[in-house]
């Protein structure tokens, strides 16, 4: 336990200081590292404490109860005191235990080491191996091994170390040969590294904590293990002491005198107990996954914690088909607040395209997300704004409500159509169950339906095309399939989180005039999110340009193309490389965007803007109208004849 | 290609499969012909973009450049020695001459390793440099790809998308090679980091007089970029020529669609096709042109057999696989 420890403890001095307060929070954690402690001291103490000899055997003073004169927890059946054989004990279980661990993970991450980085035969030759030995019972493989070897706690111990190899090697195995796969292990080859320094250096240390969590919580096993042997007189043999040989020699005894085996039985369930629950505290602290709360469940819609006092109804102007108006969401981890989405105000019309085009990070995804409150909850909670949908409060909706919008009147699509769409279930079950969740439909109907999506989308023997699976289909279909889905109500309003930025450009191309056919043919109004500037001009006719959480500029799409009022806009539409004007300096927007936990007091554009003025840090620049439908947060809009690039 | 200086990288009829062979009952297993007989040459000192749609071969064809995979047919001669033999022979010999640059940064750097470390292991490893003299190189280097010194102690996770790949650009200078792979070095960045890296990019080119093989999907950066451009399809080139010419009067069908597809601001959306683009299944490849059920001119010819790369008529640096190159005048980028 102490070599996992020190491991622990090392790998948290390498980025994540705060393990151990980590794990002390962990309340059982905690309480299960003081009894080990408390166990470990005594185990390793033993020479130095003031203890009879374990061995000596006093037949007059057989089977004393605990608590009697000098021998505080009784004696056994030759009169040996069992407190001290429970402390000699427990060290013999212990060093046995931790040897057999370290032996085990030793060789087993070897093992799948070598065969999860080499693949092919090796992996195959080592593998069968290790499912042959996994394929016996495994005390009737320990038995079978200490029978060759003969009794003996030494034996025992290769025994169980023997066992619990392939526990090793098929977790090792998996994880290596996810990594010996990654693009940082094709670099290391370019630069020079043999595959036994890739192994040892590159995978290595990607692997270890995925060792550690796997030892601690495979100790207490071994000791069970070693103690299950020395029961049966395979382990430990007499006179030495070890848990389980404790307990073997007890059982004959139960009824007369209990306190001689149920003492080390005790004994065994405080030791494991102790080491499972350290283990799993570990195993949280140390896997990344646990930490930043990915396992926690979200709850099924965003939490809503308004802050401003104003009523909806003041802010949204009406007439539109959907209205969003100061929405605020911000994600909280640990003390920051990372302030995703500062006061939006968005309008979509019927049979209109809106784009939103932004770095990533400027927030236009959690603005479409917090639309139907589908931003993940915790970290993000919606803190202010209003939303309504035809005249529907959608802030103040119930979540059952949410729900029957949610693929009804307001459908998503997203980027990667492999990662949205369910592997398991063919395309035809996934559009049916779209549809049966909103419509009092049978399955046939429902089945009928999909096939008419899918040749609305244009996909070819739709009718055989249901019955694919997404894996069968090339990327461009999947994305159909997702448009189909979104479709299968009658949306009013479809959120499009970059549809496009995963595909090929003809591909692309293709979608985005469907989609321009769709929203004609269907009435539907979309919310078009990109970074792309051709795709906006493409699809969208109006388009608001995020920066750091605010929309900097709106206005119609050609109008922005051909005049853009706010720096940024300017830069971003420079800094892309246009088809046909190759000679064109691309000018990059130098620097950084400002985290969204730490926003500058002024406009968050100033640090890279080349025309700020002192006042643009002085004070937050608010959205001002320039005209019809058009508007930019900045104090020194751009016209037509001042430029911040020199191409004029 | 008579007007040309001697190739520094010279591919001939370069092929690659996957799979295939016999199962233990003597079955056919299923090949893939990643990529078939490409022939090119990349001479010193050029930009060579490569474009095709994702499935093309143009990744695979990037690793066999690099020697991170072997040709199954075909050979390709760097200097007039054998790629893959300097690969068996000593891997670490042909590390020194070409390399490579990923496409997602964040994945091509181990989480668990500073970089300095990652920088230092070509160092180390393919140039034998001693400690000293390495600190000195790795300031070099992070200041030829525009890094502060002091980031040289941090791990990748602490970088953004556009820091992080000027440090595996950094990782491919370190070892002073004569040609740079480039696979879709930008499409992972931001559009705004996307024009520093590129920036970046056409700079040290000039400053390290390197040859880039520049693989993307994107065929506005290409041209942004290149000085020739081959153009990849099932495998095969369908075209290849100078960048203007290209762009201007591409000969191929499947050039002119990828031109059209390109969404530019201010232009309409053309829909280029309705019907589906899908490729033809790998497994079975047809006889004639890959391209055919795509394309508006394709006839019996094109079924019959695969169309040769021929040159265009009074030029003989650009060459197209097509039978009807039809109209020279191409209807865009003009």
């Amino acid at each position: 336990m102490s070599a996992v420890a020190q491991t622990v403890s090392r790998s948290k001095a390498g980025g994540r200081p705060q393990g151990l307060r980590l794990l002390l929070n962990n309340r059982l954690a905690a309480a299960g590292l003081v009894v080990l402690a408390l166990m470990i001291a005594a185990a390793l103490a033993a020479p130095l404490l003031p203890l009879a000899d374990p061995n000596a055997t006093a037949p007059a003073d057989r089977l004393l109860r605990p608590l009697s004169e000098g021998h505080l927890l009784g004696t056994d059946a030759l009169g040996r005191d069992i407190l001290s054989r429970l402390v000699w004990g427990a060290r013999v279980s212990l060093a046995v235990g931790i040897s057999a661990t370290v032996i085990a993970a030793f060789v087993g991450s070897l093992i799948g080491l070598v065969a999860g980085y080499a693949g092919g035969r090796t992996d195959n030759l080592l593998m069968r191996g290790i499912d042959m030995v996994m394929a016996f019972p495994y005390i009737l493989l320990a038995l079978a091994i200490v029978a060759v070897l003969g009794p003996g706690l030494l034996n025992a111990l290769y025994a169980i170390a023997v066992i619990n190899v392939p526990f090793f090697a098929r977790n090792i195995r998996g994880i290596t040969l996810g990594l010996s796969r990654r693009e940082f292990v094709d670099a290391a080859r370019l630069s020079g590294k043999s595959h036994l320094k890739i192994l040892t250096t590159e995978i290595l240390p990607n692997v270890l904590p995925v060792i550690v969590i796997t030892m601690s919580t495979t100790i207490g096993w071994m000791i069970l293990e070693t103690a299950g042997l020395s029961f049966l007189g395979l382990g430990a043999q007499p006179p030495q002491a070890d848990l389980g040989s404790m307990l073997g020699e007890g059982r004959k005894i139960l009824f007369n005198a209990p306190h001689v085996s149920i003492i080390p039985g005790v004994a065994i369930f405080l030791l494991v107990m102790s080491i499972n629950l350290v283990g799993d505290g570990i195993r949280d602290v140390l896997d990344p996954r646990l930490r930043s709360g990915a396992l926690t469940r979200p709850v099924a819609r965003t939490a809503i914690e308004l802050d401003d006092e104003e009523g909806p109804s003041s802010r949204t102007s009406g007439g539109n088909l959907l209205d969003v108006a100061g929405l605020r969401t911000e994600f909280r981890i640990g003390p920051t607040v990372h302030e995703a989405v500062g006061g939006v105000d968005l309008h979509l019309a019927g049979a209109e395209c809106l784009g939103i085009v932004g770095e990533s990070g400027s927030g236009k995804s959690v603005t479409a997300m917090s639309i139907m409150g589908l931003v993940p909850t915790p970290p993000g909670r919606i803190t202010g704004g209003a939303i309504t949908l035809k005249d529907e409060d959608l802030l103040a909706a119930s979540d059952e409500r949410i729900r029957q919008l949610r693929g009804g009147a307001v459908s998503h699509v997203f980027q990667d159509p492999l990662a949205t769409l369910h592997p398991l279930f063919t395309v035809g079950d996934q559009i049916a169950e779209a549809i049966t969740a909103h419509q009092p439909a049978s399955r046939s109907q429902a089945w009928k339906k999909a096939e008419e999506l899918l040749r609305l989308v244009r996909i070819s023997n739709p009718a055989q095309r249901l019955d694919a699976y997404p894996h069968e289909l090339s990327g461009g279909m999947r994305q159909r399939v997702s448009i189909a889905m979104a479709l299968a109500n009658d949306a009013d309003v479809l959120i499009a989180d970059e549809p496009t930025t995963a595909l090929d450009v003809t591909v692309q191309a293709q979608v985005l005039a469907l989609m321009n056919k769709l929203r004609r043919e269907k009435n539907a109004s979309i919310l078009f999110i990109t970074h792309d500037f051709g795709v906006v001009s493409a699809i969208c006719d109006r388009v608001a340009v995020m920066y750091a959480g605010k929309i900097v500029e709106t206005g119609r799409t050609s109008e922005i193309l051909a005049a853009p009022a706010h720096p940024y806009t300017r830069k971003l539409i420079d800094c892309v490389p246009v088809l046909g004007e190759p000679e064109r300096r691309l000018d990059a927007i130098e620097g950084l965007p400002p985290p969204v936990s730490d926003l500058p007091q002024g406009c968050a554009f100033a640090p890279r803007c080349p025309i700020a003025q002192p006042e643009c840090r002085a004070q937050a620049v608010e959205l001002a109208p320039l005209g019809k439908e058009r508007a930019a947060r900045c104090l020194y809009p751009l016209t037509h004849t001042t430029g911040v690039s020199a191409d004029g | 290609m008579d007007e040309r200086a001697a190739p520094i990288l010279e591919l001939t009829k370069v092929e690659r499969i996957f799979g295939g062979g016999r199962t233990l009952f003597a079955r056919e297993k299923p090949a893939v012909h990643a990529v078939q007989s490409v022939s090119l040459d990349i001479e010193a000192g050029e930009t060579l973009g490569i474009v095709g749609e994702s499935g093309c071969g143009k990744s695979t064809l990037a690793r066999l450049i690099v020697g991170l995979d072997n040709p199954s047919g075909g050979t390709i001669r760097f200097k007039d020695a054998d790629l893959a033999e300097i690969a068996r022979r000593d891997p670490a010999a042909l590390a020194r001459r070409i390399q490579y640059v990923f496409q997602d940064p964040v994945s091509s750097l181990n989480p668990r390793k500073t970089i300095r470390s990652i920088l230092e292991a070509p160092l180390i490893h393919l140039l034998g440099m001693k400690r000293a003299k390495r600190q000195e190189r790795l300031v070099q280097l992070m200041d030829a790809v525009r890094l502060r010194p002091d980031f040289l102690d941090r791990y990748p996770h602490e970088f953004s998308g556009g820091q992080a790949q000027r440090i595996g650009i950094a990782r491919a200078l370190a070892a002073e090679p004569e040609i740079i792979v480039l696979d879709e070095p930008v499409s992972a960045l931001d559009v705004s980091v996307q024009a520093q890296v590129l920036n970046l990019l056409a700079e040290l080119k000039a400053r390290f007089r390197l040859t880039y093989v520049f693989i993307s999907h994107d065929l506005s950066v290409v041209e942004t970029i290149s000085d020739r451009v081959a153009v990849m399809y099932f495998g095969r080139l369908a075209e290849i020529g100078p960048a203007r010419s290209i762009f201007r009067n591409p000969r191929h069908h499947y050039t002119r669609l990828l031109l059209r597809s390109v969404p530019v601001p201010g232009r309409e959306v053309s829909i280029p096709e309705t019907e589906s683009a899908e490729m033809p299944d790998p497994y079975d490849p047809p006889k004639g042109c890959a391209f055919y059920p795509r394309c508006p001119a394709g006839d019996a010819l094109c079924v019959s057999r695969q169309p040769p790369l021929e040159p265009a008529p009074g030029s003989t640096s650009h060459l197209a696989a097509c039978f009807h190159p039809g109209s020279v005048t191409g209807e865009a980028a003009g």
